[in-house]
């Protein structure tokens, strides 16, 4: 495997973002996956999310567990810390993270294998902790580095590149996110990077846990005609329920919208989440029929995508927990140690 | 018949969920309060409620705390368990019984006293629930000991006003059924025993506390701000006992916020997995578990090995495995806990003997994890961790700062030419590392176990691999001088005994057992590994050396022979693994025996 640096020489014309950065400035090095790998579609849309956010590079947390999706928090946001843990285990990890610092935004990055299988119990126990952060499935119903076994994801009936059937039930991250209890859950695909990155903005700015389920071709094992996770399949069979787009508050950004009603959210933040219904028969502050909705939907072979629900009061585990509005990591021994004259008062009820 | 003053064990067998441990408990205090030295153990099953549990206490004018073999005083309040409880009494011992019913004739025995106290049919008329009567059987038992034993009165029964403050309408009653209990011994047995407790000053400022609690009180000392936990046994008491203090501890005055955080985690390789995390963002962080958790945790453990992140492990250890005997105690977790983990992976691990070592590593495994980069494990066990021990009192030093390691801040970062995470600066093997959010543009980098190099840079280069690894090995050299020494006492012997954590309990009285017989031993209780070279000086220095421990495949001498290269043949185990702790008796019979089959002449000689 290459490594190759990217120059650090800049574009004159690139534009600036509020704290005066350019979208190089989001930047990682050179990707190491396939070419055409949905994954770094994924990264690209974090980045511009970012960048357009105008966050400091500097302030992210980046954590992942094992796989090509792992992999993908080196390619972004390189003045930020990441950590590459152990397969299926990231949400442990991204809850230490937060716990120590919760002025961090914090990113994991997971695959389905990684997610849905290994990782599935942390999986569920992360949702259930609300710890604020964005979590990204980038989810291609194979297992990429070990060259194409199915994952549970994968759909009953679809075939491997080989041709074998998968004769197993899949697991439904969204569906499982908004049964425990995901303050924000949506689904997208790599290749329609207008509706992901918008859902990223957004997701970053949610406080509480965010999931994103990120359908993401494999180029290599699962771009084919009997995958259900192929370019092609997912293009031709997704309905998208709602289009976000996330402004900042003193900023009114008139996008290019799809026809439909609007409807403003006010974000923890002051700022404002729109969304676009284009069924309006969703409501995407209601988490049951939002289950209901997905699963419909799936039954008729169908992937909705867009923000299936959002729930803005939502509280994070720090809040639930009480803890210091200061980072922990930040306090000092004076602060921390009760001293040796409350030690003397603790022996004595040990006489 | 002789009197004899504080020196017995006695027994107390009961059913579990019946109430006794509080009673049990208070006699155990009444004693520790009259300067007596005590040393409790509570042997429990794994269950809730129904099943036989004993609670033992070594009462020991010359303090000795470790496990004696044979009973005294039984109190036999267990009908299932009467013949066993019976048969465990030494001859000339003391059956304390509830003879409301006759004592069936096969249980008797000829060498023993038969203490009767009708305690059912005396609380029939006090209290009609069946349910208190029972709970105050533990009580009335406490009061009749008190008469038969000489226990000060005004000790016990302050003792019942304090542990029922606030729920006063208890108290009463409580007294009562200990005045029952007292006026029928006086009334009607031969008051007191020749076994008799006595006022001493014998504790000096002791304290008597578990040592998962002062564990616990350690890790807050120490700074701790994230407990991460699963609940198992022996260990859970030590994030319950962090959650206690630290909310009394921990609490911002103005905020009334949480200057912690604790998460009951899904399972151990969560709980790991929380404390890398808050270690690798800049928090002190812990967990404690026991042997399954070990196991559970072991990848993660590997993980911070290599990627170089502090953490802090209690293994409160257990019997193995995970569906064997969780209630009893064993050091049998050494060598999985040193060699955790797939790849060549060594952990720095602390081996408390006593609740002030407990507290003391506590709060130094927190300042060497971060020191040293790595995961630390304090290496208790069951019989240190859930039951009461005797034990200095706990200090601390105010003028102490925690020691947070080679952490580089946003200043220091702008006058570097170039940040290396990996880099050995100092020849000791440990890096400079930067906490995530420090800096706008120096000193990010990429958390991996390997396949980076000084930089953090990818790469899968042989020479950089080794060249990583022997650093590791460096590093491992640093650990050994900077973990506590080992404590030794010499007297010019060609024999040293060798142990380590709880085994250090009977080892006075073991000592003293076996210089009645001629056998003089020089003595090291190791207190860390890696071996500082006072262990390996100590081991070349004598002829033979005994290592003690409380397991079967001889762990600590596995780790002595292999990581010292020494020769086994040296290394005589004394082993015992049956879950109870190792008692004196079972290390001056080994040692006597192997003496005597080995034709060892006595070694009474000192070198000149």
């Amino acid at each position: 495997m290459t490594f190759v640096a990217k120059p650090k020489v800049h574009h004159p014309k690139l534009p600036l973002n509020e704290i005066g950065l350019t979208r190089r400035d989001y930047e990682g090095p050179v990707s190491t996956l396939c070419a055409g790998c949905g994954h770094d579609s994924v990264s690209a849309a974090i980045i511009a999310a970012c960048a357009e956010l105008s966050l400091p590079p500097h302030r992210f947390a980046k954590v992942s567990g094992i796989g090509c999706s792992s992999k993908t928090p080196s390619y972004f946001l390189s003045k930020s810390h990441g950590f590459n843990s152990v397969h299926g285990r990231m949400p442990s990890v991204a809850t230490g993270a937060n716990l120590a610092n919760r002025d961090l935004y914090c990113i994991g990055v997971s695959g389905d294998g990684d997610s849905a299988s290994i990782g599935l119990g942390q999986f569920a126990h992360i949702v259930r902790r609300r710890i604020n952060m964005l979590y990204i499935v980038d989810n291609n119903g194979t297992y990429g580095l070990t060259k194409g076994q199915f994952s549970a994801t994968n759909d009953k009936g679809s075939t491997s590149k080989k041709g074998a059937p998968n004769l197993y039930e899949p697991i439904d991250l969204v569906s499982m996110a908004l049964q425990i209890g995901a303050s924000f859950v949506g689904r997208s695909f790599s290749g329609d990077k207008k509706q992901l990155v918008p859902l990223i903005k957004a997701a970053l700015m949610h406080k509480g846990f965010a999931f994103l389920d990120v359908i993401s071709p494999c180029v290599a094992f699962n771009n084919h005609n009997g995958s259900t996770k192929s370019y092609d399949y997912v293009r031709d069979h997704s309905g998208s329920v709602v289009v976000t787009d996330y402004h900042l508050p003193h900023e009114e950004i008139t996008a290019d919208y799809a026809p439909g009603t609007t409807e403003d959210v006010q974000m923890p933040d002051g700022s404002t989440l729109r969304l676009s219904k284009l069924d309006d028969s969703f409501d995407p502050h209601d988490r049951v029929s939002a289950l209901t909705y997905v699963q419909r939907r799936q039954a008729e072979g169908e992937v909705v995508t867009g923000l299936l629900y959002v729930d803005p009061e939502a509280s994070d585990c720090h809040e639930v927990m009480g803890t210091v509005k200061r980072p922990l990591n930040e306090f000092e021994a004076a602060e921390l140690c009760p001293g040796n004259d409350v030690l003397a008062g603790i022996n004595e009820s040990f006489r | 018949m002789t009197v004899s003053y504080n020196d017995f064990v006695i027994r107390f067998a009961n059913v579990n969920g019946s109430g006794s441990a509080s009673a049990n408990g208070m006699f155990a205090k009444a004693l520790f309060r009259m300067g007596v030295p005590v040393a409790t153990r509570n042997i429990f099953p794994s269950n809730i409620q129904g099943l036989p549990t004993w609670f033992e206490v070594r009462v020991s004018e010359k303090g000795y705390l470790g496990r004696r073999e044979g009973v005294d005083i039984m109190v036999a309040m267990n009908a299932e368990t009467y013949a066993e409880d019976v048969a465990s009494l030494k001859p000339g011992g003391f059956l304390v019984y509830d003879n409301s019913k006759p004592l069936a004739e096969s249980l008797r025995r000829s060498d023993i006293h038969e203490i009767g106290i009708p305690l059912s049919s005396l609380l029939l008329p006090e209290f009609s629930d069946i349910k208190q009567r029972g709970l105050f059987k533990n009580v009335t038992y406490l009061g009749a000991l008190a008469a038969l034993l000489n226990i000060e009165f005004e000790v016990i029964t302050g003792m019942v006003a304090t542990q029922y403050k606030g729920k006063d309408a208890l108290i009463q009653p409580n007294i009562n059924a200990l005045e029952i209990g007292r006026r029928y011994a006086e009334e009607y047995l031969q008051c007191p025993l020749p076994l008799q407790v006595k006022r001493t000053d014998q504790i000096g400022d002791r304290i008597m506390i578990d040592g998962n609690t002062a564990g616990a009180l350690g890790a807050l000392y120490g700074g701790a701000t994230v407990c991460a936990w699963y609940p198992i046994t022996p260990s859970t008491s030590v994030a319950e006992a962090f959650e206690k203090y630290a909310n009394q501890l921990r609490i911002d005055k103005d905020s009334g916020e949480r200057k912690f955080a604790i998460v009951q985690a899904e399972d151990e390789l969560a709980a790991i997995g929380i404390v890398i995390g808050a270690a690798w963002n800049g928090a002190r962080s812990f967990t404690a578990t026991s042997g399954p958790g070990i196991s559970l945790m072991s990848e993660f453990l590997g993980l911070a090995y290599f990627a170089e992140i502090p953490a802090v492990i209690f293994d409160v250890q257990r019997s193995g495995p995970s569906t064997g005997m969780p209630t009893r105690t064993q050091q049998s977790d050494l060598l999985s806990a040193a060699y955790a983990s797939h790849g060549d992976t060594k952990h720095v691990l602390l081996l408390p003997a006593t609740p002030r070592e407990c507290f003391d590593f506590g709060a130094d495994a927190l300042d060497l994890a971060d020191r040293l980069q790595t995961p630390v494990l304090v290496m208790s066990d069951l019989e240190l961790g859930m039951n009461d021990n005797l034990s200095a009192p706990l200090t601390w030093d105010d003028d102490r700062q925690y020691d947070r390691g080679k952490v580089l801040d946003a200043k220091t970062l702008d006058e570097l030419p170039r940040f290396g995470r990996y880099l050995d600066v100092d020849g000791d093997g440990i890096g400079y590392r930067t906490y995530p959010g420090t800096h706008p543009e120096k000193g990010a980098f990429f958390t991996r176990g390997t396949s980076r190099d000084e930089y953090a840079a990818y790469t899968e280069s042989p020479e950089v691999y080794e060249r990583n690894m022997e650093r590791l090995t460096r590093k491992w050299e640093t650990a050994a001088q900077l973990v506590p020494s080992a404590e030794i006492e010499t007297s010019g012997q060609r024999a040293g005994i060798l142990f380590y954590g709880t085994t250090a309990l009977p080892m006075a009285e073991a000592l003293d057992m076996l210089g009645e017989e001629g056998i003089h031993l020089d003595t090291i209780r190791v207190r860390a590994f890696p071996f500082g070279k006072e262990v390996y000086e100590f081991i070349a220095s004598h002829d033979l050396i005994f290592v003690v421990e409380q397991n079967r495949d001889a762990q600590m001498k596995m780790l002595l022979t292999t990581e010292g290269g020494l020769d086994p043949a040296r290394l005589i185990s004394i082993l015992y693994f049956g879950g109870l702790s190792i008692s004196a008796d079972t290390i001056q019979a080994q040692v006597s025996e192997y003496c005597t089959e080995n034709k060892l002449p006595r070694l009474t000689e000192v070198k000149s």
